[in-house]
């Protein structure tokens, strides 16, 4: 299939708005060096947005580049999923976050990195094997959390009830897409449910799932996310920094 | 490696042992390239040994500084399996800002 | 980056600035590397082997600091050095994690993807740096524990630089130009320090500094040739940041404390005045490239001393902010604690699992894990 501007901008806002909610643990994680661990995965996102955002830009023609697309546009435009706009909630809910996000993303660079678009392969080649990393990250947090004391438990366990609705979203079957979300579920499914297992926690039932992202209707977290992230930008119009 | 925490103390106050928070140190040891030895490089903190190689990645080879990590917990000495995946390493490749050469000095500004 | 904290500044020789080869910051965190390794070629004093023998510790504790070389964990040492080291230490530590406040605050609001990501890893190094420190501090018996204890108590400071607010995206540029500008200048001698740890750490802490001086140094140049609006906010910033920072080195030399025995165990060689004005003497010609003023209407080159006059800052104020009423002290230190106390259900449930998994791994009835 062909590659669009959408399908760019998903892939590249997914990875933009999940970099702009790790952003926000800086010095407030629950250990110096989960800092330092989520401040690189975030900088592995922000990394994959860029190239992905640039590309979606020279393919839309329009002159836009990273900056314009991330800064200028308001959130009916962007098309990320509901799932990474969430807030972060406590660590339990940033893993459960990481955790379906990482397994999704996975799933879906593995495929792209054989894709024709050549230009797009090599990009979701090199985030696959960063993802990797940032699903091993929240596996072995997501055990920790899950198997560790009575609380924790109850917190990982109300972070995956809490996350796991919003993880339909990401397989919506999508026939034009490079890489047809619908037939990763699968895969997603495989990685996932024996995380769960090995941390002692439910699986919980398929039943509500919200989605929308991917047609620019969002939750109402997105404007706030996007008001923090842009201010600076739009209040001195093109400015160089 | 001088650095050797079961020698710690060594003339005046006597060392502190356990952590209240029950996360043993570790010590890390990194093979900078092939060829070469892994050598100290510093030590950490983390619950388990995974976690203390993964914080150990994070925290001493943000710049490439390594192939291979060992962490050794203070309390026995045992070393991790070399066997890092190309994943474990590859991410700081791209981050070319973390150099001081990225930046772009005007000419004549000195001591930067 | 991380200053100096509080009172005692370190200091120990490098070369100065513009003397050779080795005159960058690099160039001097590279020698300070060689003379490490050119010390630890050259051997220790007394018996060949290097081990003390059956000389007297204290003599041969006072022979190899005489002789440059380094002391290391496991050597004797006297407690007053053991002490000055942890307490110096840590301070440098704390003061490198509360350090990430100020400037973590702009990361969700970077005017542009690329400033985001160099502002991420600015701030992701200062943890760094303070886990480097806090692991330097440990080889000298005391727990990371017990210094965070410390820390959220109260009882150990940090850098007062960090208790002034970043107002604008300006700010980010002024901290990486002046206060880990001023941060190198006071831990580039500190690679030299005779405490091996703590020598190294600086070192690795020094080569990654020297990115964060440029990237601030960077954005105050690009904002002050952008916009109007820009330049004012890149001036603004200068003028707030500049005298704090000069703050940094600590009080001056007639009211410093710990200087002299510092001096005497390569702890510290050169005392807070001379930094002072190697900083200034620095920060001139580099202000004029950025085409900013530093707000100092006395500032002017002293052809007899060779060095820059300059109005030193308001000390009082200094002693005011480390004694607990800056503007950001009570905020940082509500921060720091929020951060330790939400974070005790997780660091607890990862030492309950660890326990669980190796009573597992013991347990005769069960299969191995
Ligand atoms: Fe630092
Ligand atoms: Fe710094």
């Amino acid at each position: 299939m062909k590659t669009t501007v959408d399908h760019l901008l998903a892939l590249g806002d997914d990875a933009l708005i999940a970099a702009q909610r790790l952003g926000e643990w800086v010095a407030a994680a629950p250990e110096l060096e989960e800092d330092v661990a989520l401040a690189n995965i975030a900088l592995d996102q922000l990394g994959a947005a860029r190239l992905l955002l640039t590309y979606a830009g020279e393919l839309e023609g329009a002159g836009r580049d990273e900056d314009a697309l991330a800064y200028l546009r308001d959130d009916r435009e962007f098309r990320n999923c509901l799932l990474v706009e969430l807030p972060n909630g406590d660590f339990a809910v940033t893993m459960a976050k990481l955790l379906f996000l990482a397994a999704y993303q996975l799933t879906l660079y593995t495929a792209l990195s054989g894709c024709a678009d050549e230009r797009l392969a090599a990009i979701a080649s090199k985030a696959r094997k960063e993802v990797a990393y940032h699903l091993d990250h929240a596996r072995l947090w997501t055990v920790r959390l899950g198997d560790g004391t009575a609380e924790s438990h109850r917190r990982m366990q109300a972070a995956v009830d809490e996350i796991w609705p919003y993880t339909h979203e990401l397989f919506l079957p999508d026939p034009t897409a490079p890489v047809d979300p619908a037939g990763l579920r699968a895969e997603f499914l495989a990685i996932v449910e024996p995380v769960l297992a090995e941390a002692t926690l439910e699986r919980p039932a398929d039943d509500w799932a919200p989605e929308g992202g991917r047609r620019g209707l969002h939750t109402e977290h997105l404007s706030y996310l996007l008001a923090e992230m842009q201010v600076l930008h739009r209040a001195h119009p093109g400015a160089r920094w | 490696m001088s650095d050797d925490p079961r020698t710690r103390t060594g003339g005046g106050a006597p060392a502190k042992t356990a952590d209240r928070s029950g996360w043993p140190l570790w010590e890390v040891f990194v093979r900078p390239r092939r060829g070469l030895a892994h050598h100290h490089v510093g030590s950490l903190h983390a619950p388990d040994a995974e976690l203390a190689l993964r914080n150990a990645r994070d925290l001493y080879t943000r710049r490439q500084e390594g192939v291979s990590i060992w962490v050794v917990p203070a309390a026995a000495i045992t070393a991790s399996s070399p066997d890092e995946k190309d994943a474990f390493f590859a991410p700081a490749a791209d981050k070319v800002y973390r150099h001081p050469t990225f930046y772009e000095v005007p000419e004549g500004a000195a001591h930067l | 980056m991380s200053g100096c904290n509080t009172c005692s500044v370190h200091g120990h020789h490098f070369p100065e600035p513009g003397d050779g080869p080795a005159s960058g910051l690099l160039g001097q965190v590279e020698a300070a590397e060689a003379a490490l390794r050119a010390a630890a070629e050259r051997g220790r004093p007394g018996a060949p082997d290097g081990a003390a023998g059956d000389t007297d510790p204290q003599e041969y504790f006072t022979a190899l600091i005489e002789a440059d070389q380094k002391i290391e964990p496991r050597d004797w040492m006297p407690d007053a050095y053991r002490r000055t080291l942890i307490r110096q230490i840590a301070q440098h530590a704390h003061s490198e994690i509360i350090g990430m406040q100020p400037e973590g605050n702009w990361i969700t609001r970077a005017p542009s993807l690329k400033r985001k990501a160099i502002l991420l890893a600015k701030v992701q190094d200062e943890a760094g740096h303070g886990l480097y420190l806090y692991a330097a501090a440990e080889t000298l018996g005391v727990s990371r524990d017990e210094l965070v204890e410390l820390l959220l108590a109260g009882r150990q400071k940090y850098s007062s630089i960090f208790n002034y607010p970043t107002l604008t995206w300006a700010d980010v540029g002024a901290i990486g130009w002046l206060v880990d500008g001023a941060a190198i200048v006071n831990q580039v001698p500190l690679c030299r320090c005779s405490y091996g740890p703590y020598a190294r750490a600086m070192i690795r802490i020094c080569k990654e500094e020297s990115f964060h001086q440029r990237q601030g140094y960077e954005i105050l140049y690009t904002l002050a040739h952008g916009t109007p609006a820009q330049r004012e906010m890149a001036q603004d910033a200068v003028n707030r940041w500049w005298y704090p920072s000069l703050a940094m080195f600590g009080p001056p030399d007639r009211d410093s404390t710990h200087s002299e025995q510092s001096m005497a165990w390569k702890i510290k060689r050169f005392s807070n005045d001379e930094l002072r004005q190697r900083f200034v003497d620095m920060c001139v010609p580099q202000a004029e490239i950025l085409g900013l003023r530093i707000p100092d209407p006395e500032l002017r080159w002293n052809p007899e001393r060779q060095s820059y006059d300059f109005t030193p800052p308001d000390y009082a104020e200094l002693m005011r902010v480390i004694s607990g009423d800056g503007p950001c002290n009570r905020q940082r230190m509500a921060r720091r604690r929020r951060a330790h106390a939400e974070g005790a259900w997780v660091r607890e449930a990862a030492a309950a699992y660890a326990a669980k998994r190796a009573a597992r791994a013991t347990a005769p009835t069960e299969v191995a894990a």
